[in-house]
């Protein structure tokens, strides 16, 4: 037997993976096979025909960002003609219609903005708290580095503030690729690849639940991918803090890296192996923002147990050239045309509403 | 095989595998089976089990153009955004000196088949057709002229009051090669009635695309799915097709068409999703025993889609297209047209060896 084989044989016999069998099957497994194996796996730990959404809303508090990834068309340096700070106003309003339609959270994040202190976002939390029943799953861990840097404060302390003044989660972005010689490459300014393990391990530890990301189809290769899995599980044992893990793909348009788009074969293999590698992860979620409606549909056979966000705005995405809608009745039909229940869930991945 | 190992999600399935597997026709019941599966990946396995039977890991692909002379039609079917009453403002029928300068625009690129129809427009004569085909035979003799559905057919058939074995003699006299698979929708009378009342019937498209073969021409097959059809109506399509298949041979490709429904009087209808796509493109794998090639038309149901479905029975792409107009008019969101590396890229990342061929699946180069 060789060693693709023997790896599909372990992985369907539920065995952990180690790195380089993760490695194989990303590289050498047929396409259908990845599904057999991530489909099984999703059946194991999520058993229930589920697939979950949230209803929220992505609100960017400052596009104004000392970070210039090169990944991004988002950000605006400081003093730039559309650099902002989102007023109370706007920000009241993006709350108010994100509670009628239904919305329990909102994801709160900006850019690393060195006008803004520790002070501007224990008020932004109290504010919205104090103002509105939602929850709020805000700050990746750039964001939580870049305030305790300022502020000449640890992570943990750094978090507990925020989590005195409201924080409920934190997202998993700005990990793009775990790895530094990539990340030096393409956002040089952000913390590091051990910093943003520090600061995930910190907010477990503080008792806040997160996410992790991938971002992938730049400069990477296929290992780094297996690395940034690694060390996303490594945490996980030692922290089970993580309730979902949420690879995307890197959209070129208006960035300063050409290359060619992930086409969405390449998306599907790297989800099955997420699937398959994070055994001690409960959730997949699938990135209809980057992928669209097809691809997520497809996807819920690559692993994907959940569609994220019915997202009422979403800007970041949006301005590198990608202008997906998938509305929840949308995201309701596509469940169930795959043969599924669709459910609206919480931040914790609690069914709060089937559908 | 890979195949022999997957246990099956759904197990009906069991049953369809061993047919497959053994090379067993599949019938009805199997059809409405599969369709009504949602063990998608069970299905893939299937399908790929016949495709890398006939074509290994190639993927095929054509450097094409596309040509739509006209929008003025006199069927005006419900699910159709590109057709215009005559008098509509943004009515056309393009001159012979304007399709001479469309090709004329891209005579630098090496395209191999030119894709042509339009609708059934009162104003344009029999004459307009050959000398159509005489101006692209011209402009691009070493080009394949695929034109006129067999609806087009029996419309110019009519128009020069000829009969239908003549009318075809004269056009392919004219440089006619291939005919496109388009116009048969769902063979359905309950469906015609509803959405396409004035277009032939399914005997009348099923008769011409017969002379047609019997005349040496070639042509592809069709359907179009996710409007009002059902999947008894879809199964029994397939196997019409099949049937006609079995006696003449003429068919080269079957193209499952999603239905794209904004901006015609069905917009109320959603749109296809990807299992259902995927189904359709597996489902003429299995059924369509004696079709060579199966192409997931990445205009209809997006490129990203497309790419998935050559481990889901198709072997084709269709072609770079350039600028598609139909689909586009009906609201789709794919390209409206794909480069050469483009395209061979989608087939090489996902692990397939890409083929540009001719109009015929002969290899080029």
């Amino acid at each position: 037997m060789n060693k693709l084989d023997r790896t599909i044989e372990k992985a369907a016999s539920n065995e952990r993976i180690d790195f380089t069998e993760a490695f194989t099957l990303l590289n050498e497994a047929e396409l259908l096979k990845l599904a057999e194996l991530a489909n099984k796996k999703r059946q194991r730990l999520n058993p229930e025909p589920v697939v979950t959404f949230v209803v929220d809303r992505n609100i960017n508090y400052t596009n104004i960002c000392i970070s210039g990834c090169l990944f991004c068309a988002f950000y605006c340096p400081p003093g730039h003609a559309d650099a902002y700070v989102i007023s109370k106003k706007e920000l009241k309003e993006k709350i108010e219609e994100t509670l009628s339609l239904g919305g329990t959270q909102i994801l709160l994040q900006g850019g690393l903005n060195p006008s803004l202190s520790l002070d501007y976002y224990i008020d932004l939390l109290k504010f919205i708290k104090d103002n509105f029943p939602v929850h709020i799953h805000g700050f990746s861990p750039p964001e939580i580095a870049f305030i305790a840097e300022k502020s000449s404060m640890s992570f943990e302390d750094t978090i507990n503030k925020l989590i005195d003044a409201g924080l409920g989660s934190i997202p998993g972005g700005g990990a793009e690729i775990l790895v530094d010689e990539i990340r030096e490459k393409i956002s040089p300014n952000k913390c590091s690849a051990n910093e943003w393990i520090e600061v995930m391990e910190a907010a477990h530890k503080c008792g806040l639940r997160t996410t992790a990301t991938m971002m992938f189809g730049h400069m990477e290769k296929p290992e780094h991918i297996i690395e940034h899995l690694m060390k996303i599980r490594n945490l996980q044992d030692n922290t089970g803090g993580f309730t979902a893990f949420i690879p995307w793909t890197f959209q070129p348009d208006n960035t300063r890296i050409k290359v060619e788009k992930t086409t969405s074969v390449e998306y599907l293999r790297v989800l099955a192996v997420s699937r398959l590698f994070l055994d001690n992860i409960q959730n997949i979620q699938a990135s209809w923002v980057t992928q669209g409606d097809k691809i997520v549909q497809t996807a819920l056979v690559f692993g994907a147990n959940d569609l994220g966000s019915t997202m009422i705005e979403e800007n970041v995405v949006a301005a590198a050239g990608v202008k997906f809608r998938l509305p929840k009745e949308e995201m309701i039909r596509l469940i169930r045309e795959a043969g599924y229940k669709a459910a609206q869930r919480d931040c914790f991945y609690n069914i709060i509403k089937p559908h | 095989m890979i195949i022999m190992k997957y246990s099956f999600l759904d197990k009906s399935l069991y049953e369809i595998k061993d047919k497959v597997v053994s090379g067993e026709r599949l019938g009805f019941v199997d059809g409405i089976a599969l369709y009504k599966s949602n063990d998608l990946i069970g299905i893939g396995y299937l399908a790929d089990y016949v495709r890398r039977k006939l074509h290994g890991k190639k993927a095929f692909y054509v450097y094409n153009q596309h040509l739509n002379f006209t929008n003025i039609c006199l069927n005006r079917c419900l699910f159709c955004a590109f057709s215009r009453d005559d008098g509509e403002k943004d009515a056309f029928a393009l001159s012979i000196d304007d399709v001479r300068s469309r090709l004329m625009e891209r005579i630098n690129e090496p395209v191999r088949e030119l894709h042509v129809v339009g609708g059934l427009n009162s104003s344009l004569s029999f004459d307009y057709y050959i000398e159509l085909l005489n101006t692209i035979k011209e402009v691009r003799p070493d080009s394949t002229i695929k034109a006129f559905t067999a609806v087009e057919i029996d419309y110019i058939a009519r128009i020069g009051g000829l009969s239908i074995e003549k009318t075809i003699a004269r056009l392919k006299k004219a440089g006619l090669e291939m005919i496109p698979g388009g116009g048969a929708e769902v063979m359905s009378n309950r469906v015609r009635k509803k959405l396409f009342p004035r277009k032939i019937d399914s005997n009348r498209w099923l008769e011409i695309m017969e002379a047609l073969h019997s005349a040496g021409l070639t042509s592809n097959a069709t359907m179009l799915y996710g409007h009002i059809e059902t999947l008894d109506e879809r199964v029994d399509h397939l196997m019409k097709l099949r049937e006609l298949q079995d006696k003449t041979g003429g068919f080269a490709a079957f193209i499952p068409l999603a239905f794209h429904s904004q901006n015609t009087r069905l917009s109320h209808l959603p749109g296809t999703t990807a299992f259902d796509d995927l189904k359709n493109i597996a489902l003429a794998r299995l059924m369509l025993d004696n079709f060579s090639h199966i192409k997931a038309y990445w205009v209809m149901i997006g490129e990203r889609l497309a790419q998935v479905a050559l481990s889901f029975g198709a072997d084709d792409l269709d072609g770079t297209i350039i600028e598609e107009k139909i689909t586009h008019m009906a609201g789709a969101k794919s390209a409206k047209g794909l480069s050469r590396a483009q395209i061979e890229y989608l087939i090489s990342s996902a692990g397939f060896t890409p083929v540009e061929r001719d109009s015929f699946y002969g290899k080029i180069g």
